[in-house]
């Protein structure tokens, strides 16, 4: 399959991918990594007039840590969130889901904020960002304006992003010395997107206590209560029953199987976050 | 790998590097859509988005008339119908362009032409297709009852053909104590190579040639093919199989687009090119593995088998192809059902059903990988049931070497082998007892333990009387090959078969080396033209290195009393004083080398004796094995998994193959092409599938939703060999292409019922994801609550 006939511009700086975008009176996609539109295009599910290539503009590139937190600009790729070990040491969640976010082949190329616009709802980033209480900075003709990233996923491929929007940046608080966290996926192959995916952060220092499943029909939901009963009573609370309880009430919708997979799934974040 | 060593040199049994390797590892093969003809103009195939209705009309978009064609408009194709002389069979006829119906989701229904791939695309997506739906059938088994919705309106019922078979069924099935009953299902695939189909045609004014560059098992065939169907003389046609990036069965068939793309570059005179992608692939090529059983197994206390009864049913597709057509799977499938193991009462009844579906095509392993896994499934089935362990029933059962060659109960004919030996060492390579002790004692992580065995055997190099048996329009007969001596004492050959990823430029030339001695390097294996190789009916049903190879094998044999001939005269010896032993003719007193021997055959004539043999050093001969029933390979495949059973994932841990091909030619070819078998084998047991929904709607359409196993799926497979030659093939050899893909989905399945046997679960139906597995655990949990279910 080949896509259908789009133009393509390059523009170099945010303001000028905007106006390009607002130009083009709705016609018009932003595009990143592609490693999502790509496909979308070629099986003509898309047919954007064009394309506007934010991939290479300088602002959106960069990582910085800038009092307390990781400013990281929406086309940095997995690949090179999983390379800034150093820079991202008060953040070492990061690089680690990074790493696990399909191959490598596509993690050079695809990007956090492509990710993020995307909304795919196995994707790695939303449930990580949520996890991590990250803030999303989107930008447009109407100026700029941040979005917990808790809330910034809607519904699958669905955000708050506005159709002229775009997504400037992500900004994560940096965890303290004694953060624990916790990542675990389920796939049935190695660089698939996941049948079952949660990630714990637990921050006593900064009062946080998030659990969050993922790989759902929508967007990742938080174990708030399960998070809370863990930071207060520690690993007691983390039982089987508990668990299973936890998923049960948050997603009713699963069936027995899929409630069973996310469970475990759960259990073991937790785990690998307690015995960090 | 596992025995480094091969017998030293370059001949038949060395070890020795794929000459094919070095174009490929530099990216220099040179595939069908590396060509690039001037003025080439691309065709893209508009396909029905319905699986079965009457097509009421197509119409052209304005302005693009001349470049839709309809079936109408390709009047010169004749439709591909594909004759069986098996009672029963219902021939089918496929337009090469839907005509009055289209019968799957993917059919072609119209051709487009232009400049680049996108524009036809634009072109094709306006077309508009009047097409008034008719229910589809998705299910073999109400197709099978089925006679109101018909796939093929002059056919009474959607049955391609049933097979009955029987001997001593009654007889010994009575002598049983033990009945053991399983159902047993293999989803729908897609083989998947990883070029696609591709061909490009043009017109060749010089030679007044339909040149046909396409990626083909079988160039020759393919020539017959599109003569048969285009109505032309086979001599107007030269078909070229260039590098070709995989075939696995489905390019060993004539296809609907090479025809119409054929067509094109003869009735225009230009080059045309079609280009199949992925997403075209997995829809319209969803055509193989899906088999179901119900086999009842009759067996003594012990589990000692006595008698088979089965059921297959087999989902056909919607049309039998060219020239294999779709009686050879349920016939294979009857035929192997019985595999390796020695019992005296049989009976079969196998449906071929015709569905909205892509029709059905030879897969490497061609039906084995189905009946395997029914009877090896089975056979862990009957051990659970007389509680015995699966490995000694399954070897007890297998055929002991002292009744080789044994006539087996489906009539078969195996020529040789140790078949319970193979499974020993298997037991022994793996450690199992090791793993028993292992498994015993539990996982600290939680996960199960489990050990799987499978054996079987690979029918190889069948010739003319089994496939006349299978009914087909165009059965293989001797294969030939040339053998050519170059003026300066190289050697050239040229098959028929086509070697993709088979290694053969280089076996081939092994073979010649045994008996000539040449350097391998100086050795040419042309392949792939039916220019200027001599006919053969392809590569398939692994039969290439005992048929071409058999060949070359006579052909250099052949030409070796020429040579002693011409040397003998050199070295001023009688003939039968001198005898060839290495690329030289060696005499009383001196020795001369196949380079001057040839120089004066080609150069310099006037040295040559007077009665030298007027043929030359050139010789093109003919060769089937003796007996051509067969050379049977067997391999046993056993491996450790360990089952998660919180979310269904499965690790193979170790898994150990150990495999008789008879003589080998190369031991590191022999085991590439293992380890490529198993990695379809993983495939297909864990992995692939072409689901439809119940209006006949592939849901696998990407690679996003048909999973293919990669790199880190694959485990790292130890591989070892014994080998019994065939005493009916030349040198011993035995063929082996398929294999690997047969045994896995056996042994997994087999060692994840081992891990989950305390639990109650029992899986039999490909491929087993984690979601299948889940929910196999939860049945069984609700079935059994007592027992202590993760
Ligand atoms: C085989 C494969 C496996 C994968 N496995 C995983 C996985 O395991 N986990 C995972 O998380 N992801 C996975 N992905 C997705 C991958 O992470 C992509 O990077 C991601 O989906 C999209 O990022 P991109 O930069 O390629 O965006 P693109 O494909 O370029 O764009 C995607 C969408 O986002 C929009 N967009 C892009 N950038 C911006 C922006 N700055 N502002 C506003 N809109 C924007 C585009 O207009 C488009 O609609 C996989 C992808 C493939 C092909």
């Amino acid at each position: 399959m080949k896509s259908a006939k789009f133009d393509y511009t390059r523009p170099h700086d945010v303001r000028a991918a905007i106006h390009a975008l607002a130009d083009a009176l709705g016609e018009a996609k932003f595009l990143a990594g592609g490693q999502s539109l790509g496909p979308m295009l070629n099986l003509r599910l898309t047919r954007p007039k064009l394309l506007v290539d934010v991939s290479r503009i300088e602002a959106l590139r960069s990582i910085d840590v800038v009092n307390g937190s990781i400013r990281i600009g929406a086309a940095v790729t997995h690949a090179e969130i999983e390379d800034a070990g150093a820079s991202l040491a008060r953040n070492a969640m990061l690089p680690a889901v990074a790493r696990e976010i399909a191959y490598r082949t596509i993690r050079n190329r695809g990007t956090i904020g492509g990710s993020l616009a995307h909304a795919d709802p196995a994707a790695d980033w939303p449930l990580a960002l949520a996890a991590l209480d990250a803030v999303i900075i989107v930008n447009g003709p109407a100026g700029q304006r941040s979005i917990p990233s808790a809330r910034f996923m809607l519904a699958a491929f669905t955000t708050q992003l506005a159709d002229d929007e775009m997504i400037e940046a992500i900004i994560v608080p940096e965890l303290s010395p004694s953060a624990r966290w916790g990542t675990y996926k389920f796939c049935k192959r190695t660089g698939e997107f996941p049948d079952a995916a949660a990630m714990a952060v637990f921050d006593p220092a900064r009062r946080i206590a998030r659990v969050y499943v993922g790989a759902l029909s929508g967007a990742p939901v938080p174990l708030d209560a399960l998070a809370r009963g863990i930071a207060q009573q520690g690993a007691v609370a983390l039982t089987a029953t508990a668990v299973d309880r936890a998923i049960a009430m948050a997603v009713p919708e699963l069936d027995a199987v899929g409630r069973k997979m996310h469970a475990a799934t759960t259990m073991r974040a937790v785990q690998q976050a307690l015995a960090s | 790998m596992s025995e480094l060593h091969g017998k030293p040199g370059q001949g038949i049994g060395a070890r020795v590097p794929r000459k094919e390797d070095a174009r490929h590892l530099h990216g220099r093969g040179n595939f069908v859509s590396d060509l690039i003809f001037p003025g080439q103009r691309e065709v893209v195939f508009l396909r029905s988005p319905i699986a079965h209705g009457i097509l009421r009309g197509i119409t052209k978009p304005a302005g693009f008339e001349s470049v839709v064609y309809a079936r109408a408009d390709i009047a010169g194709i004749r439709n591909i119908e594909a004759p069986s002389t098996l009672p029963t069979y219902k021939l089918s006829t496929q337009p090469p362009l839907a005509q009055g119906k289209v019968r799957f989701v993917g059919e072609p229904v119209a051709m487009v032409v232009a400049k680049t791939r996108a524009e036809a695309e634009d072109i094709a997506e306006q077309i508009q297709l009047d097409i008034e739906e008719l229910p589809a059938l998705v299910d073999a088994h109400r197709a099978r009852l089925d006679t109101d919705v018909r796939v093929h309106n002059e056919w009474s019922d959607n049955l391609f053909l049933t097979l009955d078979f029987d001997n001593n069924f009654e007889a010994e099935s009575k002598k049983a104590t033990i009945v053991v009953t399983r159902e047993i299902n293999l989803a729908r695939q897609a083989m998947v190579p990883m070029e696609g189909r591709a061909i490009v045609a043009h017109w060749d004014d010089r030679a007044g040639q339909l040149i046909v560059y396409t990626s083909t098992q079988a160039p020759h065939v393919i020539r017959v093919g599109l003569a048969q169907f285009l109505g032309i003389d086979e001599g107007m046609i030269r078909v070229i199989s260039p590098d070709v990036g995989g075939g696995f069965g489905l390019k060993c068939v004539l296809w609907p687009e090479e025809l119409c793309v054929a067509w094109l570059a003869l009735t225009q005179k230009k080059p045309f090119r079609y280009i199949e992608d992925r997403r075209e692939h997995l829809t319209a090529g969803a055509n193989c593995r899906q088999h179901h059983y119900t086999v009842t197994a009759y067996a003594d206390q012990r589990g000692r088998l006595l008698a088979l009864d089965a059921q297959i049913t087999i989902d056909g597709g919607a049309y039998s192809n060219w020239p294999f057509t779709i009686g050879l799977e349920p016939g294979q499938a009857t035929g192997n059902l019985p595999g390796p193991y020695e019992f005296k009462g049989y009976r079969c009844k196998t449906y071929c059903v015709a569905t909205n579906k892509p029709g059905f095509l030879p897969y490497r392993g061609v039906a084995r990988t189905g009946v395997c896994f029914a009877m090896e499934l089975i056979m862990d089935a009957i051990a659970r049931a007389v509680d015995r362990d699966p490995y000694e029933v399954r070897y007890e059962n297998l055929i002991p070497p002292q009744l080789m060659p044994y006539n087996n109960v489906s009539r078969k004919h195996y020529d040789s082998g140790d078949y319970p030996r193979a499974l020993a060492m298997v037991r022994e390579k793996l450690d199992y007892d090791g793993w028993l002790a292992r498994k015993a004692q539990g996982e600290p992580d939680g996960r199960l333990i489990g050990i799987g065995f499978a054996s079987y055997c690979e029918q190889s190099a069948h010739g003319t009387s089994v496939f006349a048996s299978w009914g087909l329009p165009l059965i293989p007969g001797y294969d030939q090959a040339t053998v050519r001596t170059t003026p300066d004492g190289g050697l050239e050959i040229r098959v028929g078969v086509h070697s993709h990823g088979q290694g053969m430029e280089t076996t081939l030339a092994q073979v010649a080396h045994e008996v000539v001695g040449v350097p391998i390097e100086r050795i040419r294996v042309v392949h792939g033209d039916t220019g200027i190789t001599p006919f053969s009916t392809g590569t398939y049903a692994s039969r290439s290195i005992v048929m071409a190879g058999g060949a070359v094998g006579r052909a250099c044999q052949t030409l070796l009393p020429r040579y002693i001939h011409i040397g003998a005269h050199l070295l001023k010896c009688k003939p039968d004083d001198a005898r060839f032993e290495k690329s030289e003719v060696v005499g009383p007193n001196g020795r001369v080398s196949l380079k001057e021997i040839a120089t004066a055959w080609f150069l310099r004539p006037e040295r040559l004796p007077v009665d030298v043999d007027r043929d030359g050093l050139e010789a093109t001969v003919g060769y089937k094995p003796t007996v051509d029933t067969g050379a049977f390979t067997y391999a046993s495949h056993g491996a450790v998994i360990a089952v998660d059973p919180e979310v269904g994932g499965i690790e193979i841990l170790d898994y150990v193959i150990v495999e008789d091909c008879g003589t080998m030619v190369n031991p590191m070819v022999v085991e590439g092409q293992t380890l490529g078998g198993v990695a379809q084998g993983i495939g297909t047991a864990m992995f692939e599938e072409s689901p439809y929904d119940a209006n006949g709607q592939p849901l696998a359409s990407t690679f996003m939703d048909y999973t293919m196993p990669g790199a880190t799926e694959i485990p790292a497979i130890r591989i070892y060999h014994t080998e019994s030659p065939s005493p009916y093939t030349l040198f011993g050899i035995k063929g082996m292409g398929e294999g690997g893909a047969i045994a896995p989905p056996a042994v997994i399945f087999n060692g994840v019922n081992d891990a989950l046997k305390d639990l109650g679960v029992e899986v039999n139906e490909t491929p087993l994801t984690p979601k299948k597995l889940l929910e196999a655990i939860e049945r069984a949990r609700q079935a059994h609550p007592q027992r202590k279910v993760a």
